[in-house]
């Protein structure tokens, strides 16, 4: 019976481990009384006072936090790096089971949103505000957002793909970028035989990757309609995905590494793992983690299925949500405002994050802006040229997180093992119809 | 003491039956209260969990022992459950056997210098577990770990020991290392009771020093090793922060049901199946608990 002890022991642990973080990465509030820059929508309205923790890993908003801060001096954000993607979500949950520790304001990726919104672990915003917010965010991340007739989170950020390459590395082998699949996959081979150390890009197999894969390729694996939900990945856009990838599993083209582990951001610096496909929100990221790679990194259009054709998907993304056990809802969601819809978008794009409000991706001041960490490109233009050509009608599980934490039990088998990827999806269906059911969901 | 009083007491009691004495139970009273609220209570709690299922759809519903039921055939558990009884039947001999020796080569006396082998070999019991693991983890990385390092040194291609088919093996290591040392120390101090007396009587005999250790040793410590046994019963059971923590770098080699624990984590806090994970947890109490006593019988029993 040690054992029913040592459970609950552990999720005492949890949460102590939790508050211990929180303490730990408290303090250091700004203080400074500079002379405020209160914006256009009012995100700085008068009074607010208070103290708000935030859980979000992405990089820019340290500096919208600390001109909140001096905005309103009377508030003192926490902010807290929980973790990055799932690592915050478990967190998160284990907060919420545990009734403790729970944030005011969590960053949640758009995928995850139904499953806390599901869960009544968020705030409807539509009282508070957000109902007046329509045509502010582009169509995707503001329809991302509402579930059913509620609004649960403000969108911070859109992912639309696009091929991040290391210049240098590609220069090195010889080969041009690849503007289409096929000459990816030749791009794949020509850099591997170069140098055996390189590769295109790494991958042991990640969900997020996998489904926006299969989005751009008109897969529509997911279809779901209030609990009827529907899982196929025999459909035609997942085959072609399926087709070209595991050719590059099979003949060992793709690194053995995790995304967002030390080897990773050593591999991106050092030219080992020369491009990724992945969410427009990337920049921020490789300035902040990849420094060897400024000068080297370039960005290009998602390689197509079709020659001249422009499809794209959304990779990741995510919206601030107030949860359920805010102290003060009002409070976090002026934060919310002022992060997403107010001054702060403009402080996050500065920083290099990819908004989702449709005034800043349609300025020209935006669209022209040169960033130096990729020698003076002008990466939005790429990226706002990839927003408007996102794919539509794709939709995730209400239970994705879930089944995105079990994707490497059964598709990455297929990494490591004679497993197929068609064989491994086939899993990954079987068990997320078996999980919806013992959910109550009608799964076919 | 206390029965002598209680007689006469009782005695004169019988008359009024009514009214029973209750300054015992004030005195174990704190205790009993502790150790309900502590101990009973979330066994209670789990107990009472696994008989529902809350659902993300459909709220909370009584199910009675469907959860029970559906352990019972659930493949990922038994999956888990046969890794762990791999592990036991593998790992925990070679790692008694390996604590066994050191501690009879540590009691012959004829070691040099004892006390610095018997701190370093303990040494790796004080570290505490994640980091060891994490230390091995990064031992065993194949690009910049030192498997990667001896691979180029030599030019050779060591497998990989994160690789599906090794990755148990590499966890029976990590965990050797941590508690060969432990146990080490529960035979060692086990023999440094035995009496002298009884060596000087087996060398007057002229028995060897195998026979010794066969006739007098093995025998004195034979409690030891069944406590010694037991111990490592529950805790390959309880295998939790090694596959846990290493499943980071290889998480297509440690599925979120390697180990019963780590499906009962998984169960709770990914897929928010508190009560199945309950059940899980109970059952694998049940089933440590059904064999620790088992172990235990057998090891009295020949001990008699």
């Amino acid at each position: 019976m040690t054992k029913t002890f040592r459970t609950v022991a552990r999720a005492v642990a949890v949460a102590g481990v939790l508050s211990l973080a929180l303490t730990a990465c408290s303090g250091d509030s700004d203080d400074s009384s500079n002379p405020s820059t209160p914006g256009a929508t009012g995100g700085a309205s008068e009074g607010l006072s208070g103290s708000l923790t935030v859980w979000a890993w992405e990089p820019t908003l340290e500096k919208v936090v600390a001109d909140f801060e001096s905005a309103n001096p009377d508030v003192d954000v926490d902010l807290v790096n929980a973790g990055t993607g799932n690592d915050q979500y478990t967190a998160l949950q284990n907060a919420i089971a545990a009734g403790s520790g729970v944030p005011d304001v969590a960053q949640i990726e758009y995928y995850a949103l139904p499953q806390f919104a599901l869960g009544e672990s968020l705030t409807d915003l539509r009282d508070l505000g957000a109902s007046d917010l329509d045509g502010t965010f582009t169509p995707g991340p503001w329809g991302a957002v509402k579930q059913g007739d509620g609004i649960y989170g403000l969108p911070m950020d859109s992912g639309p793909m696009a091929l991040f390459y290391n210049k240098e590395a590609f220069d090195k082998a010889g080969v041009a970028v690849p503007t289409t699949w096929d000459e990816y996959l030749e791009a794949a081979r020509a850099i591997h035989q170069a140098d055996p150390n390189a590769y295109i890009a790494n991958d042991t197999g990640d969900a997020g990757f996998t489904t926006s894969m299969i989005w751009q390729a008109g897969g529509h694996p997911y279809t779901v309609d209030g609990t009827d939900v529907t899982i196929d990945f025999t459909d035609e856009g997942t085959t072609k995905f399926t087709e070209l990838w595991q050719k590059l599993v099979d003949e060992d083209l793709l690194a053995p590494i995790s995304s967002w582990s030390d080897e990773w951001y050593q591999g991106l610096g050092n030219g080992t793992i020369a491009s990724l496909t992945i969410g427009a929100w990337m920049p921020a990221n490789l300035e902040s983690g990849v420094p060897d790679g400024a000068g080297k990194w370039q960005v290009a259009q998602m390689p197509q299925w079709e020659a001249g054709g422009a499809a794209t998907a959304e990779n990741g993304g995510s919206s601030l949500a107030v949860m359920k056990a805010a102290k003060d809802a009002e409070l976090a969601y002026a934060f919310l405002e002022y992060a997403n819809a107010g001054p702060g978008v403009q402080t996050r794009i500065d920083g290099g994050a990819f908004p989702a409000t449709t005034a800043e991706l349609g300025s020209d001041a935006f669209k022209n802006k040169e960033f130096a960490y990729f020698g003076g490109q002008k990466v939005n233009e790429v990226l706002a040229q990839s927003a408007a050509d996102v794919v539509d009608g794709w939709q995730y599980l209400p239970f994705q997180v879930y089944a995105n934490s079990i994707f490497n039990d059964t598709v990455g088998q297929a990494y490591v093992s004679s497993t197929t990827l068609v064989d491994g999806l086939a899993a990954w269906q079987e068990a997320s119809i078996d999980y919806g059911s013992k959910q109550g969901f009608t799964v076919e | 003491m206390a029965s002598v009083s209680a007689v006469p007491a009782a005695v004169a009691d019988r008359t009024r039956r009514s009214r029973p004495s209750w300054s015992g139970w004030g005195f174990v009273g704190p205790f009993l209260l502790v150790f309900a609220l502590v101990f009973l209570a979330p066994i209670a709690y789990s107990v009472y969990l696994s008989l529902f299922r809350k659902q993300l759809v459909g709220g909370n519903a009584f199910v009675g022992t469907e959860n029970y039921r559906t352990v019972f055939t659930d493949q990922q558990f038994w999956t888990g459950f046969g890794h762990v009884v791999a592990f036991l039947l593998v790992q925990v001999p070679i790692m008694l056997g390996i604590a066994l020796l050191v501690a009879l080569a540590l009691d012959s006396g004829r070691l040099y210098g004892r006390s610095f082998f018997r701190i370093s070999i303990f040494l790796p019991y004080a570290v505490p577990a994640v980091v060891a693991t994490l230390m091995w983890g990064f031992m065993y990385g194949t690009r910049f770990g030192l498997v990667g390092n001896l691979n180029r040194a030599f030019d050779i291609s060591l497998p990989n020991p994160l690789s599906p088919d090794l990755v148990l093996a590499s966890i029976g290591n990590i965990v050797t290392w941590e508690f060969v040392g432990y146990n080490m120390l529960i035979f060692y101090s086990a023999l440094r009771v035995v009496p002298a007396s009884l060596y000087e009587a087996a060398e007057i005999d002229g028995a060897g020093q195998w026979r010794v250790i066969r006739a007098i040793k093995l025998p004195a410590i034979r409690g030891a090793l069944v406590i010694a046994t037991i111990f490592s019963i529950i805790g390959s059971f309880q295998l939790f922060n090694e596959p846990s923590i290493l499943a980071n770098l290889a998480p297509n080699a440690i599925a979120t049901y390697f180990t019963p624990n780590l499906y009962a984590y998984s169960l709770s806090f990914s897929g928010q199946q508190y009560n199945y994970s309950a059940t899980v947890a109970i059952v694998m109490g049940v089933v440590t608990m059904v064999i620790a006593y088992a172990v235990q019988l057998r090891g009295m029993r020949k001990e008699a």
